[in-house]
């Protein structure tokens, strides 16, 4: 057992640590700055051989262990650095359910970040529940034709491809008549409507309604009907700690809160620090797991609780060490309370712990 | 980096748990079979990992012996003879095999505030003033909520029988809060599992209690702390021999505030599960609870003392 770095990952950590000691002061310093700059944040991170690290190099990855994640993480959030751009769930769900020629044509471009993307899960009427959604997709000759209503898509104003879930057999029960697609966001047949959130931001996410969107019969993910799959895999990675790199968010926003409190530091911010730290070090440990080759299962869904109470933590104390008079704090503890939305409410992680891990019936 | 356990430390945390389950009261009836503890008291001195620092173990296998125990109650001695074992090595070479500890008929545990702890059946402490190190006699029992480990008084004289390198009397305290946060770990899954078994075979309303969600969703929370606690510890388990003091004094600190703060919540949700009998002398769990306490209680660590320049 060793939590040191071996001297490969020591070498990569030195590596990095020295390109974002360059890039020193340059970092946004806010909210506005952070999204206005992500999609180059992305790029620039890609372009120095920092971003896909654990991906395959045939999709423009590194194939390194997941292990190197965590040291990007670490180093993103020492120097005060974006996190890294979240996306590992939406490439395992491609990865995993795309054909090899699916997947040549369309990881590249998301892990460089040449091309961005949305994820249409999520409907006014299926939230918790989404093997109701309605949104249907029906084919017309070569052709796929949507319509439907998909809402709290993140990011879908700036997103190139949309990875929808659509009903594509009304006549078999729920999740049986889903499927999985791809569609080009930039058609007639859709119609963007932001969404302002609590924090007053509205690049977060957005409604999006199909009328009419079309896209070739082969952007079709899989057959017809095994969208639910997909949707797991997604869903499942989108748990992960260590998929979505958020700890790099957390640390980073407990070293800048420590570093601006003058006295003896509130209660709510030592605390976030024992919960910041606690998950880097538990990700290390779930991370250290994979290399039994243990599977991907409802873990992710203690994994994504303490990742939720983590955020949360730090939320309470960018409240107590900034009140409600600092904006950038007050938006992150606002930002905060999403965490237990998105992704899968607290409450359905809780009912797959319940009843997948401790063997409660429902 | 690879923070998994070795094969041979999940051997030793399976034979723990396993000696534990089999001879760890099963009941609070359980707790007055002097038959049973001096079958247990046997089966752990024939171990001998009451020795396990002076025979060169690391600060992770002693937090996985310890964390077993704990979750089966052991009430015998163990977290204070590993303790008062790891004082007494010889200061020239702290992982020497032959310590002073290994082979004695005896073993010795630790004196706290000037109390001995973990102390049935025992004879001698040691306890660290500084860097000296002074021995004592185990006295007359003291009341104590914990129902598992007994507290003594200490006789005099207490005479000096060794000294502790500046080193060695820094990183010991690591070791310490490592160990009472490992026991308090341990206590509360053990209370977990008690409440996940109760809430399988209680029937309200014609349904077992944990189909409610009231219930499930109090027990996956447990589940989720007890998963933080375990590689907050681990880390801290692991640098108590392998970071510098400062860090390992660290690392010790934050595991240990995690841990206390979990393990009372899991506690407190077993007995919430249980209902009325929950509340009741006869149930485990505040058996559980009072053994959280009082580890909890053991080389306290404050939320105050928590360092923000970490790693
Ligand atoms: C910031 C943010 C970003 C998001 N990004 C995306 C995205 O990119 N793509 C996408 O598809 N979706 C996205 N979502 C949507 C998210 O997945 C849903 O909001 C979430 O699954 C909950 O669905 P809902 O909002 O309809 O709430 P509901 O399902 O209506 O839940 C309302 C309340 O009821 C509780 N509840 C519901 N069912 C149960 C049950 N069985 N047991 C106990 N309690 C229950 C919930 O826990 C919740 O508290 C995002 C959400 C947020 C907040």
């Amino acid at each position: 057992m060793d939590f040191r770095d071996a001297p490969e990952e020591a070498a990569f950590r030195d590596r990095l640590r020295t390109w974002l000691a360059g890039r020193a002061g340059t970092f946004p310093k806010s909210g506005d700055e952070y999204w206005s700059r992500s999609a180059q944040w992305h790029r620039d991170l890609y372009g120095a051989g920092f971003f896909g690290l654990s991906w395959p190099t045939k999709y423009g990855g590194h194939d390194l262990p997941a292990v190197y994640d965590v040291i990007l993480d670490e180093e993103l959030a020492r120097a005060g650095a974006p996190a890294r751009p979240s996306l590992g769930y939406l490439v395992e769900g491609l990865g995993r359910h795309g054909s090899e020629e699916f997947r040549q044509r369309f990881l590249p471009g998301m892990i460089t970040g040449d091309e961005r993307w949305c994820q249409g899960f999520s409907e006014p009427g299926a939230g918790s529940d989404l093997a109701s959604l309605t949104t249907t997709a029906t084919l017309e000759g070569d052709e796929w034709v949507f319509h439907g209503h998909k809402v709290w898509t993140s990011y879908s104003d700036v997103a190139d491809w949309c990875l929808l879930l659509a009903r594509t057999d009304a006549t078999v029960r729920r999740h049986k008549g889903i499927s999985a697609f791809v569609v080009n966001m930039h058609q007639a047949g859709i119609e963007q409507r932001p969404l302002q959130m609590i924090n007053g931001v509205s690049n977060e996410f957005g409604q999006v309604l199909f009328d009419g969107a079309r896209a070739p019969a082969d952007h079709l993910i899989g057959e017809a009907g095994e969208g639910w799959a997909l949707a797991m895999t997604v869903v499942g990675h989108e748990r992960e700690p260590s998929t979505l790199g958020f700890s790099a968010r957390y640390g980073k926003l407990v070293r800048a809160m420590a570093a601006q409190v003058e006295g003896p530091p509130p209660a709510e911010l030592l605390w976030a620090a024992v919960e910041t730290e606690m998950l880097r070090l538990h990700v290390r440990r779930r991370l250290s797991e994979r290399l039994d080759e243990v599977v991907h299962g409802p873990a992710g869904s203690l994994d994504k609780l303490l990742m939720t109470w983590t955020e949360q933590s730090v939320g309470h104390a960018a409240l107590a060490v900034g009140g409600t008079r600092d904006p950038e704090l007050l938006s992150a503890y606002l930002y905060s309370r999403a965490q237990s939305v998105m992704g899968g409410t607290s409450q359905i992680q809780k009912n797959i712990i319940a009843t997948r891990i401790l063997g409660l019936e429902a | 980096m690879d923070v998994r356990l070795t094969p041979e430390q999940r051997q030793l945390r399976a034979a723990a748990a396993r000696l534990a389950d089999d001879l760890g009261p099963g009941s609070v009836l359980d707790l007055a079979d002097d038959d049973r503890v001096a079958r247990l008291e046997k089966a752990v001195a024939a171990t001998g990992w009451r020795s396990l620092r002076s025979d060169g173990a690391s600060g992770v296998e002693v937090a996985l012996v310890v964390e077993e125990f704990a979750r089966g109650l052991v009430d015998v001695p163990f977290a204070g003879p590993v303790l008062a074992d790891d004082l007494r090595r010889p200061a020239d070479d702290r992982r020497d095999p032959a310590g002073a500890g290994a082979g004695e008929a005896q073993p010795w545990t630790i004196a706290v505030d000037g109390e001995a702890f973990d102390a049935r059946g025992l004879r001698d402490v040691v306890s660290a003033e500084g860097n000296q190190l002074l021995s004592g006699r185990v006295g007359e029992p003291v009341t104590a909520i914990d129902l598992t480990r007994v507290r003594a008084t200490v006789l005099g004289p207490r005479e000096p029988v060794g000294e502790l390198s500046p080193e060695a009397a820094g990183r010991w305290p690591a070791l310490a809060v490592v160990v009472t946060a490992a026991d308090a770990l341990g206590a509360a899954r053990g209370a977990h599992a008690l409440a996940v078994d109760y809430a399988k075979v209680r029937s309200q309303y014609g349904h077992p209690i944990g189909s409610y969600q009231a219930i499930a969703h109090l027990l996956a929370e447990s589940l989720a702390l007890i998963e933080g606690s375990v590689s907050v510890l681990r880390h801290a388990a692991w640098a108590v021999d392998e970071l510098s003091v400062a860090e390992a004094r660290a690392a010790a600190r934050i595991a240990k505030v995690y841990v206390q703060r979990a393990a009372r919540t899991i506690c407190e949700t077993a007995v919430q599960v249980h209902g009325g009998i929950g509340n009741t002398w006869e149930c485990l769990a505040h058996v559980h609870l009072r053994r959280v306490l009082t580890s909890t209680e053991l080389f306290p660590v404050r939320l105050e003392e928590i360092d923000l320049g970490f790693s």
